[in-house]
């Protein structure tokens, strides 16, 4: 008898879906996931310059300084802090509590909340945005 | 008798489960457990250090607290972050030779990158 293989079927393609908060959540743990392990790229760099060379520790300060350097310590700030947040969520749905649609709305708003605030506090914190450019 | 949830045909054609998934989603978890309280210390010391200069950088780094912490912070993140590159290699990536090696080349970079970074902290931490 020959071996034939069923045509399976294929989920539908993402298009299809409303969109919604919780599964633009979903894409946004990837895409900040994406950023840290980038991110640590740097992240090393800045503990090379700090331990072996003066002149690099200083270039890396003022790229770091400047409108583009803020701005993408920024983002990595909100990455860090809403990757965290997030997988702590993921966390918790592993042993099967919050699951229900209206549970993974309210704790999606409340997830956002939580970045949100935490980065602004972490940026503050570390004086950024009062008089500077970011 | 233990359950078996395969059939017959299912395992003759040998397809299906490569039975690493398990331990990969394990040690995402473990390390995302062990993340919560080093990205709370990672979060905290750069908020203190955000805006000094190298000296008092390089005084932090020679603390054996923030020396370990900062080494753990970096191999659990790293080792984290290549877990969850390969996923969406596996997600994104059709081309197989082409997930492979981009796997490979992450790899490499994680383990470069530990290396170089532990090394740093060590160097400073032991009076370099």
């Amino acid at each position: 008898m020959p071996m034939t293989m069923r045509e399976r079927p294929l989920s539908p393609h993402l298009q299809v879906y409303k969109v919604e908060l919780p599964m633009m959540l979903s894409g946004l743990h990837r895409i900040t996931g994406i950023a840290l392990a980038v991110g640590s790229i740097l992240l090393v760099a800045w503990i090379e310059s700090a331990v072996y060379s003066a002149d690099a520790f200083a270039a890396l300060s003022r790229f770091l300084g400047s409108f583009f350097g803020q701005l993408m310590l920024f983002g990595w700030t909100f990455s860090l802090i809403y990757h965290a947040a997030s997988g702590v969520r993921h966390l918790i749905w592993d042993t099967a509590r919050l699951l229900d649609v209206a549970q993974i709305l309210s704790s999606s708003k409340i997830l956002l909340a939580i970045t949100i605030v935490l980065t602004l506090l972490a940026w503050i914190l570390g004086g950024g945005f009062p008089g500077g450019a970011l | 008798m233990k359950h078996r949830y395969r059939t017959p045909l299912s395992v003759a054609r040998g397809l299906g489960s490569s039975k690493d998934g398990l331990s990969h989603w394990w040690k995402q978890r473990v390390t995302a457990i062990a993340l919560v309280p080093l990205v709370l210390w990672f979060v905290v010391s750069m908020i203190a250090l955000a805006g000094q200069d190298r000296a008092h950088v390089m005084t932090w780094l020679h603390s054996p607290f923030h020396c370990v912490m900062f080494s753990l912070f970096l191999i659990v993140s790293i080792y984290h972050a290549n877990l969850g590159l390969r996923k969406i290699y596996e997600d994104y990536v059709q081309v197989r030779w082409l997930q492979l090696s981009s796997r490979v080349a992450t790899d490499f970079a994680a383990v470069l990158l530990g290396f170089a970074g532990v090394f740093a902290l060590l160097k400073q931490a032991f009076g370099g």
